[in-house]
């Protein structure tokens, strides 16, 4: 692989590992699938276009950030306050967004930015070509230790324990419909802001550019865990979860240079989540029958 | 310290499954006392620990903690004062959070008004080092360690800790005991013993044990049908032996039942 196209892919994985690291937080610490991530992201996406065309750039993540913490609020009020079913909360407010999202491009679905500033832009005049990866690595840095910061706060730490031990948060002072709220805002907010810096690198935004990413960004998570085997704690989570996304599109650009080629990509995330999450049950289903036959035996 | 005034709760009213777990029940505790409730399956000695605690509100009555009206407070805002353990040493901790983190989770939601992005710092780790050293089962070197690898009396031991940690106005003991082996119950139940006696908390236990009864603390209430059929303090405790015990409930309640009975409960 030649060295520009692996600047390129780390630089692309490191903005997609917000969705990552959103994605740990609501599937890996809240316990809850989801679905709204597509939604989410494709708002941030067309928020910060929407801003940035109109000569706001950096107003525009700002707007992106709110977007996606409101589209996680509304998610979580459906499933804490509504009763609502997790999984079908996050398909509701996804699929209002594909309207909003396209009111958001004055109802086109897709928006140039070319010749507009962006952050990208303005890094290049700074850094030279290597402005992208500056920006990029920045942002994943200080999302990524905002994040392991955050879950030592008490917040924080009361928002892991509500996904790891319901009985014990509801006998103590915690309240998991708002812990499951803050989670959920937080995690799209990040997400939408993946959707926004997405936008600016590559000078448009469309509105179809979030397909899949829930299972793009679990595929990258996966990915992180398996690599660093789920070591170091807090930080190695947070950190598997970069390193992730980064190997997933290194993966994509091989894949895209070689005869898999890239319609096949999004079936590729698909087996390796499917697999990376039901490998747990079928170890256990297989220990089971080899004791099974084990105990035949005797 | 705690008042009930005639709590009543009755389950599924006005159905055939009605019950009346407590029955106009009234206690009243002093600051440091140490209360033992026995009484057979089903008495309502959970249902009492539940109504405190704000698992439910009770139908009539009146819960008075610290000299404050607590009858209509949301349970999460007792939970600040009140500290629990159940029988299911799973149900207090989190277990992929290592011990640090539920201990820091402890101090930090106990410790008053603090804001919510509040860390814990060196001197609280020390804080909990020192605790957990006090436990006699080798935590303190094994902080950074996920709960989930410690086993059902460490992990309740750990419980009992979190609960203390910033002193509780009143700790609620369920058979916090009863899923342990015989050895570690043993040992819990001492801890639990120092813990309470040098922190002076205020504490309600049930056990099903009538020996301990007894012997821990410095009250032992005995309960039948959502009522207090027996208080027991002082001298008349003191002198006070199982076989007596089952002589008074057989008396009270007129019903025979036989220490086993009671063991099981
Ligand atoms: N949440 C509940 N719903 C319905 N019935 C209950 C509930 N909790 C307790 N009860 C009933 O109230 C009675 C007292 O129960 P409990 O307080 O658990 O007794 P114990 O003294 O064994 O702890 C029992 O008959 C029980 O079936
Ligand atoms: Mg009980």
């Amino acid at each position: 692989m030649n060295p520009t196209v692996l600047l390129t892919s780390i630089e692309q994985g490191l903005i997609y590992s917000l969705v990552a690291l959103g994605l740990y937080v609501s599937f890996r610490i809240l316990d809850i699938a989801d679905l709204t991530t597509d939604g989410s992201f494709t708002l941030g996406l067309v928020t910060c276009t929407a801003f940035t065309a109109a000569g706001h750039p950096y107003l525009g993540f700002v707007a992106a950030l709110v977007a996606g913490a409101l589209a996680g609020g509304i998610t979580a009020i459906l499933q804490t306050r509504l009763g609502v079913q997790p999984i079908l909360a996050g398909i509701i407010t996804m699929t209002a967004l594909i309207s909003v999202n396209l009111m958001i491009l004055g109802g086109k679905s897709n928006l140039s930015l070319l010749r507009t500033e962006t952050i990208f832009t303005k890094a290049e005049e700074v850094f030279g070509s290597n402005g992208g990866l500056v920006v990029a690595a920045t942002v994943a840095l200080i999302c990524g230790g905002g994040l392991v910061w955050f879950l030592r706060t008490q917040l924080g730490l009361s928002l892991r324990a509500t996904g790891d031990n319901r009985a014990m948060v509801s006998a103590s002072s915690i309240n998991p419909a708002f812990t499951t709220t803050v989670g959920l805002c937080i995690a799209n907010a990040v997400v939408a802001l993946s959707g926004a810096l997405l936008a600016q690198q590559q000078g448009y935004g469309d509105t179809t550019l979030g397909t899949g990413m829930v299972v793009i960004g679990l595929a990258s998570l996966v990915i992180g865990e398996v690599v660093t085997g789920r070591r170091g704690g807090m930080v190695g989570a947070v950190a598997a979860a970069v390193l992730g996304s980064v190997i997933y599109r290194i993966i994509t650009a091989f894949a895209l240079t070689s005869n898999l080629g890239a319609s096949n990509l999004k079936l590729v995330s698909a087996v390796i989540v499917a697999i990376a999450i039901s490998y747990p049950t079928v170890i256990t289903k297989i220990k089971l029958q080899q004791q099974k036959r084990g105990h035949s035996k005797c | 310290m705690l008042t009930l005034t005639n709590i009543e709760k009755t389950f599924f009213p006005g159905t055939v499954n009605e019950k009346r777990a407590l029955n106009g029940l009234s206690l009243h505790l002093e600051q440091g006392d140490f209360v033992c409730i026995i009484g057979s399956n089903g008495a309502g000695k959970s249902t009492l620990l539940n109504a405190v605690s704000g698992e439910f509100l009770p139908d009539s009555g009146k819960i008075e903690l610290a000299g404050q009206d607590i009858t209509f407070l949301p349970d999460y805002k007792r939970a600040k004062k009140i500290g629990r353990l159940f029988q299911d040493p799973m149900r207090g901790t989190a277990p992929h959070m290592t011990i640090e983190e539920n201990l820091s989770l402890a101090y930090l939601r106990a410790s008053g008004k603090s804001s919510p992005f509040r860390l814990i710092g060196k001197k609280e780790r020390a804080l909990f080092r020192e605790q957990l050293a006090r436990l006699e089962l080798g935590l303190e070197d094994r902080m950074t360690q996920p709960v989930g690898l410690l086993s059902g009396g460490q992990r309740q031991a750990l419980t009992l800790l979190m609960a203390t940690v910033v002193t509780p106005q009143l700790l609620l003991l369920d058979e916090h005991t009863a899923a342990l082996d015989p050895a570690t119950a043993e040992k819990v139940l001492a801890l639990t013993q120092r813990i309470v006696q040098e922190s002076n908390i205020t504490c309600l236990m049930v056990t099903h044990n009538m020996e301990s009864a007894l012997t821990v603390g410095n009250r032992t209430v005995m309960m039948d049908g959502g009522r207090i059929l027996l208080d027991l303090q002082g001298k008349e405790r003191a002198q006070m032996t199982v076989e007596g015990l089952l002589e008074k409930f057989r008396e009270k309640s007129g019903v025979c039942i036989t220490n086993d009975r009671m063991l099981l409960s």
